[in-house]
């Protein structure tokens, strides 16, 4: 029986294109108050437009009610759990968008005097000390705007520094169970990609790993724990055979939320990593982002770290920008600041002790599930989990569903989807992330709604494959859409 | 839940974590903060910021007055605290808006197809070379001076270690446009693409025909950049472009030290392939309904990894749902009115000084002061903040610097600058 919802009523909406009417609008500008120049006159005639052709025209409440319905066709965390693993949608506290949005520091402009920018620069600094800390790393820098750019900033970090020894050498390994970032990120730093393979474990296998590094490797860029949601045992080994041979170690910290308080990177070898701001440090996905990909690196990386690089002297914080082995800049201006304000009100509201718990949490959730789970789903890798389980539909394709239909399913109890189909290396993976911000109450619905989908599988798969059945949008026909993609909005031929 | 886990203590859940890769002491941070505390905090650090400063900056980044309404939008739950919409039955409010939104950025680029967002203007800036490596084939990027000086670092960073040499192309002294001598000389059968700003990095609008022509006759492609969306609204869309990537942080996003902004990248549909990130496309559902979803993802790294267009993955979307609202509500009309108000500023204001350039501007210009640092010392006495000297990214140009005028700047306070500057008429 599904406990966690019912359907309600839900508005159509056409797009703006469509409900446009000439003369409509949702804008007062002030008056001018100076003179009024032609911009035919300033600019020459032929570089003016007429028009925006098909641009919208609608008035205020129009543009109120628009968005407005259409958020409500938005499954969201604050509508209830929203387990994907990988992502750590965790609960994103309130208070962060209303301190991003402090008069002083939304209007900052990044020119702005440093004199007048001290808040902005004691903000950054605060945040670069906690990451250190949280990591064990010697720096950090707030630059990057996400995971992947965070990704591609410690690979240029780690090329620098051996370019600098004289060889940037050729290779970066990934395990097969990597993000696709990792593999996308070394080709962009001019690196051959070699995927390792994982033990039967999930862990980076050891001998395999013994065999692959070689002069001409530059770095493992390894996750931990890993996408399987275990803790790569091996670690400090593993940084070792890298460290032995002259090459790094780079750690995606996307599943840093295992880790905060309990193990830091610094401390079993890594050389440098990223951080998910927009993960472990609950600053919000907005449907996609903005993010933030802080990068923390041991010093023997620092010089190379992207300019301009925060410094204190004097009683005063400026901008370096005299730093001659730097890889350059990522981005232009400093970071995605606002993300990084947010990041540092969660930091300041968990402090030490909180951290620490919030990550407990976040692991007693993930046991908890697999517990309630492990009966009716198959678990391919018997190690002990993190902060999320992940498992396989090896049980249920027999009965011809697969993860994709049981996520569909889901939904119509009420939930978000796990992440459907990763890591690659678990057939038909199901990754399950519930985060700590979940009350035992909503992880009981969900084991509950997991164990009542397989049941369902078992006695009507066929039912179960046409799911969901409850959304205002039934199955989308993503293969029609790629095949023939349309990607923007025309006015159809009769209308005009 | 310990219970049912089997465990009797929660540390038991960890224990399989090797000692000497476990933190045997407390984090050195604070105990957790009130609410209070918080807010406090930040509020005092920006209360020791600009707050009343009128100001003078541009840039690359722009004030313009935020209408109330988008701020309501964005902090809709539903959009705030969504995931990338990959389950689209239960993501068609974001998959509708981004869909939305690529629409309004072709109308506004006359381009054919936008992606869903970039970082921001400067990364956006060595896709669109990178993409322009892929579809000619060719290695070689030239770069205006004229565009944006951190974009040219940004774009220096990714290109490096990818083969792909950059070389500059200077500007005309007198008109501060282009100098198309000089690309005439550099240009060759290895160009793959040649990119300029436009209004460039010192507020000059470019005129495109002539340089399009001369790319195209090479077989290269022409990359658009622009840094101020809001003159997208009065100048002519850049059709003669191949790619156009530019910065959104004009439409409604406050300037916030320097980000979160919203890239934008947008080609021809023949490119649709080339194009990094994500893209949604419209479908119907089961019941022949029209519905959207992230569409033509073999582009992408989680399906091509090694071979993807990007590793791009996460990108600005709540930044992007900003300027789709602020969009709808200044339409067709508004967004021209906007920039009108904006020329209209800056030409006030511009009409006092002896202006470095001759070439037509929107809502910055370069300024002949004498000593730039000098002037913006005497303005920052009176609570004002100036321009942006130039000496530093152009040395030959340290007598000057760049001011600009939005819609929010006030006939007063362009009154005061100029009399502190001695401008007055
Ligand atoms: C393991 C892992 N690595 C890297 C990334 C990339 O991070 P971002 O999306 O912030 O670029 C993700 C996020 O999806 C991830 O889950």
């Amino acid at each position: 029986m599904v406990k966690k919802v019912r359907s309600h009523i839900s508005q159509n909406e056409q797009l703006l294109f469509e409900m446009s009417s000439p003369g409509k609008k949702g804008y007062q500008l002030p008056d001018l108050d100076v003179p009024v120049v032609d911009p035919a006159a300033a600019l020459g005639g032929q570089a003016v437009r007429k028009e925006i052709e098909g641009f919208p025209e609608v008035s205020e409440v129009e543009v109120i009610r628009h968005f407005t319905r259409l958020s409500t066709w938005n499954y969201a965390i604050d509508l209830g759990m929203y387990p994907l693993g990988s992502c750590t949608m965790k609960y994103n506290p309130r208070v962060n968008e209303q301190v991003a949005r402090t008069e002083g520091l939304a209007w900052a402009h990044p020119y702005q005097p440093e004199s007048l920018a001290q808040g902005m620069m004691e903000v950054i600094a605060a945040l670069e000390g906690a990451l250190a800390e949280i990591t064990g790393m010697d720096a950090v820098t707030l630059q990057p705007a996400a995971g992947a750019h965070g990704e591609m900033t410690g690979i240029l970090l780690i090329r620098a520094a051996l370019e600098k020894q004289g060889n940037p050498r050729k290779k970066v390994l990934c395990p097969d169970s990597a993000h696709g970032t990792n593999p996308a990120t070394a080709q962009m730093v001019g690196y051959d990609v070699v995927n390792i393979k994982s033990n039967d474990l999930g862990m980076v296998d050891v001998a395999e790993l013994v065999k692959a590094v070689d002069g001409d490797t530059a770095a493992l860029m390894v996750t931990n724990p890993n996408t399987v949601g275990v803790f790569e045992e091996h670690i400090v080994q593993v940084a070792e055979v890298l460290h032995s041979k002259g090459a790094m170690i780079y750690m995606d910290g996307a599943n840093m939320n295992a880790l905060v308080g309990v193990a830091r990177p610094g401390d079993f070898g890594v050389d440098v990593m990223h951080l998910n701001l927009h993960k472990t440090f609950s600053t919000p996905h907005g449907g996609g982002g903005p993010g933030a990909g802080a990068v923390a690196m041991k010093a023997h990386l620092e010089p190379f770290a992207p300019t301009p690089r925060l410094k204190f002297e004097n009683g005063l914080y400026g901008w370096d920008y005299n730093r001659p082995d730097t890889i350059g800049r990522v981005r232009a201006f400093y970071g995605n600041f606002g993300v990084l304000v947010r990041a540092l009100a969660y930091i300041m509201a968990h402090g030490g002790p909180g951290l620490r718990n919030a990550t407990m949490d976040a692991i007693l959730n993930a046991n908890y599930i697999r517990k309630g789970l492990e009966a009716f789903f198959d678990l391919p890798y018997q190690s002990p989990c993190m902060h999320e389980v992940v498992f396989s539909d090896d049980r249920q394709t027999k009965k011809g569903v697969k993860t994709g239909d049981i996520a569909k399913r889901l939904i119509d109890y009420g939930f978000h989807p796990y992440t459907v189909s990763f890591p690659l290396i678990v057939h038909g993976a199901l990754m399950i992330e519930p985060t700590e911000t979940e009350s035992k109450a909503e992880i009981d619905l969900f084991i509950d709604a997991m164990q009542s989908i397989a049941r369902e599988i078992d006695e009507d798969p066929q039912m179960v494959l046409k799911a969901p059945y409850t959304t205002r949008t039934s199955r989308v026909d993503e293969t029609t859409a790629a095949r023939k993609p349309i990607v923007r909005w025309k006015p159809s031929p009769a209308a005009s | 839940m310990l219970g049912a886990i089997g465990v009797s203590h929660i540390d038991e859940l960890i224990a399989h974590i090797p000692a000497e890769a476990r933190l045997n002491r407390p984090l050195d941070i604070p105990a957790g903060k009130s609410e209070f505390d918080i807010v406090d905090y930040f509020r005092e650090r920006g209360d020791r910021g600009a707050n009343g400063y009128p100001t003078f900056l541009g840039a690359g980044v722009y004030r313009h007055f935020r209408p109330v309404v988008a701020d309501v939008i964005v902090q809709r739950s539903e959009f705030l605290t969504s995931y990338t919409p990959y389950q689209a039955e239960i993501a068609q409010g974001t998959l509708t808006q981004i869909f939305e939104f690529q629409t309004m950025v072709c109308q506004l680029t006359g381009m054919e197809v936008a992606n869903a967002s970039m970082y921001d203007g400067s990364t956006a800036v060595p896709e669109a070379a990178m993409m322009a490596v892929r579809i000619t084939g060719r290695n070689k990027t030239l770069v205006a001076r004229t565009v944006h000086p951190e974009y040219r670092e940004v774009l220096d960073t990714y290109t490096k270690h990818q083969g792909m040499p950059v070389a500059e192309l200077g500007y005309d002294a007198e008109t501060g446009r282009l100098d198309m001598a000089d690309l005439a000389a550099k240009i060759d059968s290895d160009t793959a693409c040649v990119i300029i700003q436009s209004p460039n990095f010192f507020g000059t609008v470019e005129e495109l025909d002539a340089l399009a022509e001369l790319v195209h006759s090479k077989g290269a492609l022409l990359v658009y950049v622009f840094t101020e969306a809001v003159s997208l609204g009065l100048l002519q869309p850049p059709l003669q472009a191949d790619i156009v990537v530019g910065e959104l942080q004009s439409f409604c996003i406050s300037p916030a030290y320097g980000g979160p902004f919203a890239g934008i990248i947008a080609t021809k549909e023949k490119f649709i392939r080339q194009i990094p990130g994500r893209l949604v496309g419209e479908t119907k559902d089961t019941e022949g309904r029209r519905a959207f979803c992230l569409t033509l993802s073999t582009r992408e790294q989680h399906i091509r990894r090694e071979k993807a267009t990007s590793n791009i993955c996460t990108n600005q979307a709540l930044i992007a749902l900003m300027g789709t609202v602020y969009l709808s509500l200044f339409g067709k009309e508004g967004l021209r009115e906007l920039a009108v108000q904006n020329l209209s500023k800056a030409h006030y204001l511009g009409s006092h000084f002896e202006p470095r350039f001759s070439g037509a501007y929107f809502n910055e210009f370069v300024a002949r002061v004498g000593d730039p640092e000098a002037l913006n010392a005497k303005l920052l006495d009176e609570k004002i903040i100036g321009g942006l000297p130039l000496g530093k990214y152009y040395p030959e140009l340290a007598d000057s610097m760049l001011l600009c005028a939005t819609e929010m700047t006030k006939k007063p306070e362009m009154d005061k600058l100029l009399a502190v500057a001695g401008r007055s008429k």
